[in-house]
Order: structure tokens, then C-alpha cells, then sequence
């Protein structure tokens, strides 16, 4: 079994690019329960290891320090927010292939009207141990 | 390996281990379902690691377990009195102690919980809950998910199991090939995950090498004459005899040629050897037994350089003809540069270098091959490559440090060529 990291960012896909504050009541609930009913899958079949959403832009903070001084902390917005990772899932699943599958489930999520956002996922496999033997 | 909240002495956590196969035999036998038997089973240890280190080891062990699983169970099937009354009056029966039968049962069991309908990771999962006797927190622990996450693997693996209508008998003639293929590469699975995780200092996860050689030396015992059970045993115990040379003190990797050889278990080389010996004797060559010869020629070279690479080679031809795996092609490569110079390693690793297109490993031997040959800036090249693609961390700390100190030479050559070490 390998780990996979999926991540999502603020930026919209074809099917939709703006804010969820934006959204009509049932579409965002519809979205919530799409993504809701597919975390529970995943725990149902012992692939899921954890799933987050994170709090917004508004409450992020950067931290840079040289070790010496005190830290630099940058406070919200930022010029990118679109960037910044809106959530991520934690799988632990067979094969990449399996892991590109459940991203693309992530991604086809309904946005307005029901229409599959699209958005971009990043699927990061996490540093595994060794290979055993030393064939 | 705590079971409980008072934690046993070791004899008892042993003595369960042991009893947990036959226990769990025993209860299915009495009519209960696979799924329902060792949920019952489970909650049997769990009570016997609580009680028996205060109250004593009763005086049939096996006797007390199966009668409190039955219990649990029929505690479960409260609605169906008749069936109740059944297995209790059968639990309170004396239990024929027939070795030969646990033995078989231990099979059995495996059989089941290596079936084909299941993934490999469900097989691995329920066998060390169903026949290794860990808790579903122990396994979780051992292979870094959550408890639940474990809990979710087994249960569906059980839901699997009973589906697919599994007699719980030894499979026929017909299908015996296939299914213990399927028992041992689980075994092998668990023993190789245990390995690879041996290097960390995460003193929290059980011992899964010894967990695969325990359940490996059960089906040994049960069919002594397997040469490939035979040879995964041999296998595993050269392998394992490495270990204590195989991590320095930070848990970083020490490849093969540039391990402290005099670390190496002694014993586990010996008893490997010897069963090695036993199995190549008779029938047919399988891919275990080949594995194994090729461990046990690198436990018997003293030094690096005694290594017998040209043996190694006609092994590993014999081992690629068996499984067309490119990956043992990569390691007849290196055997090859060993036995014949690098120009001959690289040679072979043209025929497997479409079917391993941006597989690390490739980079990694062709980089190793290369720096043997002294094309340092080819050799750089190809372990960056590796280094950027490598899937985990103390071989990618291993691949960057191999490039640095390469960089390093080719900026300033004057400092003479340090031997390649073989990853």
C-alpha cells in the first residue's frame, strides 16, 4: 500500500471559478454532501487515513526566519490566494492508478447548477520505507 | 507487544500467539462463521491476556479459549436458543488435541486469508489479525494507519471472505499450486515489509519479519517436504541474518558491500543454509529457492570482494527465466558487471530500459554501472535522475549524497575515485 496526499487549492476548474460564498444555498450543500459521501467510501473501504478542509485565506499566516532573529510573519490576503490549499485527503491505497481515481472523483465535484467544478487536484505519493530485500 | 492494560508476561503473549490459529479452527468448526469466529476469538485473547496473568495459565489453555470464544459468539446469536445450546454443549466437550490437525488448521486458515478474491493488502491484514493473533491496533501501528482505517480493512476483508463462500478445508489438488503461491507471497509481503521498516528507530511497530518467520516456520512444519515453503524460510532467515549490519546508528542505509560483515547473525545464516541445502536437493527450482541461494552466497563471502558474483549470475539468469521480472533483470545486471565489468551490466540493462522507462531503480544501477566504468558526468546525470524519482527517504538521501560526492570529483578529479558500492 502506498500514501498519497490529494490536494486542493482555491482555484476554480472549467466548470466553475467562483467563490462558494458566492454559490447558492443547495448548490454548496450539494458539494458538501458529494464530498461527504465519498470520504465515507473511502473510510468504508480502509483507504482513508484523513481528510481536512482549512481554514481560509483570512486566517492564514507565512512564517520566514534566519534562526537568530524573531521570525517574519506575514499576515493575510495574499496577492495568490488561488493558490493557497483549500483541503487535502490522505489515502493509503494499492496503486497510483487508484489514487488518480479518487482524485478525479474529487475533482468532478458539483459546483453551481450541479456542473463538475473540474478543479485541479495535486496527487503527491508520500515517501514509503525501503524496498526489503536486496535482491 | 502489550495486549491489555496489564501487560503479560512473555510466555503468555507467546502461548496466545501459538494457540490462535487451532483456537480459531476450532470455532469455526462448531458452527460459526468465519467473520463471527474470529471477532469471538479476538475478544477470547483479549480476556485470557487479562486474566490468566493474575489467575494463571488454566490448564488447558486451548481448552479455556475456544469454550470463551464459543460463549462470545453465542452471546452474539442470542435469537437462535437451539443453536446456542448446541455449541455450548459441544464447547463443554473435551477437545481432542491432535497436533497434526493444528498444524493443518494454521494452513487452512492461511488458505483463507490469502485468498485470491482478496487485495494483498486485506490478505496481509486479516492474516496477522486471524492467524498471527495481533490486535487490529498492533497492525495498524505496524503499517502506520489509523486503527479505524485497520479496523475498516479487516472487517471488509472478512465481509470478502464469507461472500465468496470459502469452504474451510485445504484447497484440492487442482487449485493447491495457486493458492499456496498466493499464502506464501503474502508471507513474503509481510517479512518484507517488516525488513524494509527495520532500519527506523519507531520501537512502537511490531516486529513484522518475526511475525512472517513465525508463520512461515508453521507452514513449514505442516509441509516439510515444500521445497518453495522451504525456500521462503531460507530466504527470510539469510535475509534476516543482515539485519543487525543493515542501518548505522542514525537508521541511515548501509548497502550491501559496505556492510560490517562480522555483525551478521551467525545462527539465521547457518539454520538458513542448512534448509536451503535440504530443499535444493530435491524437484524443481522455484523463485524462492533461488532467492535464497543468491542470499546465502552473499552470507558466505566474508568480504565484499569473496563475493562468488559469477554464481550469483547463473542465479539470477535462472531466477529471470522464471519470472520475466525486469527488476531481477536489473539485479542480473549488476551480478554481471561484477563478474564481467560494467560494460556487460550496462549491456543488459538496454534490453529492460523501455519496460522500466523513469523507474529510479534503473537510474539508480545504471549510475552505479556507469561510475564503475568512470563515466563520472553520465553517472551524475543518471543519479540525479534516480535521486528525483525515488519513492523513499533513505534511498533518496542515499542517491543525493552518491551525487554530491560524484559532483564533487568531476568539479575536482584530482581527488582520485572512491569504489562504487552497490545500492
Amino acid at each position: 500500500m502506498t500514501k498519497f496526499l490529494l490536494l486542493t487549492s482555491y482555484a476554480g476548474g472549467a466548470g466553475n471559478s467562483a467563490p462558494m460564498m458566492d454559490w447558492d444555498a443547495e448548490d454548496v450543500e450539494a458539494h458538501v454532501e458529494f464530498l461527504r459521501a465519498l470520504n465515507k467510501e473511502l473510510s468504508e473501504r480502509g483507504e482513508l487515513i484523513d481528510a481536512q478542509a482549512l481554514t481560509g485565506p483570512e486566517l492564514a499566516r507565512t512564517v520566514t526566519s534566519d534562526g537568530a532573529g524573531p521570525p517574519v510573519i506575514t499576515d493575510g490576503p495574499f496577492p495568490e490566494t488561488k493558490e493557497l490549499l483549500a483541503g487535502y485527503q490522505m489515502v493509503d491505497v494499492e496503486s497510483q492508478e487508484r489514487a488518480i481515481e479518487i482524485a478525479a472523483r474529487v475533482s468532478s465535484a458539483p459546483g453551481p447548477g450541479g456542473v463538475p467544478i473540474q478543479q485541479r487536484i495535486e496527487v503527491r505519493q508520500v515517501m514509503g520505507t525501503l524496498p526489503g530485500f536486496e535482491l | 507487544m502489550s495486549r491489555g492494560p496489564t501487560s503479560s508476561p512473555p510466555g503468555t503473549e507467546d502461548l496466545l500467539r501459538a494457540l490462535a490459529p487451532q483456537v480459531l479452527s476450532a470455532v469455526i468448526r462448531r458452527g460459526g462463521d468465519f467473520a463471527a469466529a474470529e471477532d469471538a476469538v479476538q475478544e477470547a485473547l483479549l480476556a485470557a491476556a487479562l486474566h490468566w496473568p493474575r489467575e494463571g495459565v488454566p490448564a488447558s489453555p486451548r481448552g479455556w479459549l475456544i469454550q470463551t470464544a464459543v460463549r462470545r459468539m453465542t452471546d452474539q446469536i442470542r435469537s437462535d436458543q437451539a443453536r446456542r445450546r448446541r455449541e455450548e454443549t459441544a464447547a463443554r466437550q473435551d477437545v481432542p488435541d491432535a497436533v497434526a490437525a493444528g498444524r493443518d488448521d494454521t494452513l487452512i486458515l492461511l488458505f483463507m486469508c490469502c485468498h485470491p478474491a482478496l487485495t494483498q493488502a486485506s490478505a496481509i491484514a486479516l492474516t496477522l489479525r486471524a492467524v498471527g493473533g495481533l490486535t487490529t491496533a498492533e497492525i495498524a501501528r505496524a503499517f502506520l494507519v489509523p486503527e479505524a482505517t485497520m479496523a475498516q480493512r479487516i472487517s471488509r476483508a472478512k465481509q470478502r471472505v464469507k461472500a465468496s463462500g470459502i469452504p474451510f478445508r485445504m484447497p484440492g489438488p487442482a487449485e493447491w499450486a495457486d493458492r499456496s503461491r498466493s499464502v506464501l507471497h503474502v508471507l513474503y509481503l509481510i517479512f518484507n515489509e517488516g525488513y524494509a521498516s527495520s532500519t527506523g528507530p519507531d520501537l512502537q511497530r511490531v516486529e513484522l519479519s518475526g511475525e512472517a518467520i513465525r508463520l512461515t516456520r508453521a507452514v513449514h512444519a505442516a509441509r516439510p517436504d515444500d521445497g518453495e515453503v522451504t525456500g521462503l524460510l531460507a530466504l527470510m532467515l539469510l535475509t534476516d541474518a543482515r539485519r543487525p549490519a543493515r542501518a548505522g546508528p542514525g537508521g541511515e542505509l548501509i548497502p550491501l558491500a559496505e556492510q560490517d560483515r562480522r555483525l551478521w547473525n551467525r545462527r539465521l545464516m547457518a539454520e538458513g543454509v542448512a534448509l536451503l541445502t535440504g530443499a535444493m536437493s530435491g524437484g524443481t527450482l522455484g523463485q524462492y529457492q533461488l532467492q535464497a541461494a543468491i542470499a546465502a552466497i552473499h552470507d558466505g563471502a566474508p568480504r565484499v570482494e569473496d563475493t562468488d558474483w559469477r554464481q550469483i549470475l547463473v542465479l539470477y539468469g535462472l531466477l529471470e527465466q522464471l519470472t520475466g521480472n525486469p527488476m531481477v533483470t536489473l539485479n542480473r545486471a549488476v551480478a554481471a558487471a561484477m563478474a564481467d565489468g560494467p560494460e556487460a551490466g550496462l549491456k543488459l540493462l538496454d534490453a529492460v530500459s523501455d519496460r522500466l522507462a523513469g523507474h529510479y531503480r534503473l537510474d539508480a544501477v545504471r549510475a552505479h554501472l556507469l561510475e564503475l566504468a568512470g563515466d563520472r558526468a553520465a553517472a551524475l546525470a543518471h543519479y540525479r535522475a534516480a535521486a528525483a524519482r525515488t519513492t523513499n527517504l533513505p534511498e533518496q538521501y542515499y542517491l543525493t549524497t552518491r551525487a554530491a560526492r560524484l559532483g564533487a570529483l568531476t568539479r575536482n578529479p584530482g581527488q582520485g575515485n572512491t569504489a562504487a558500492g552497490l545500492g
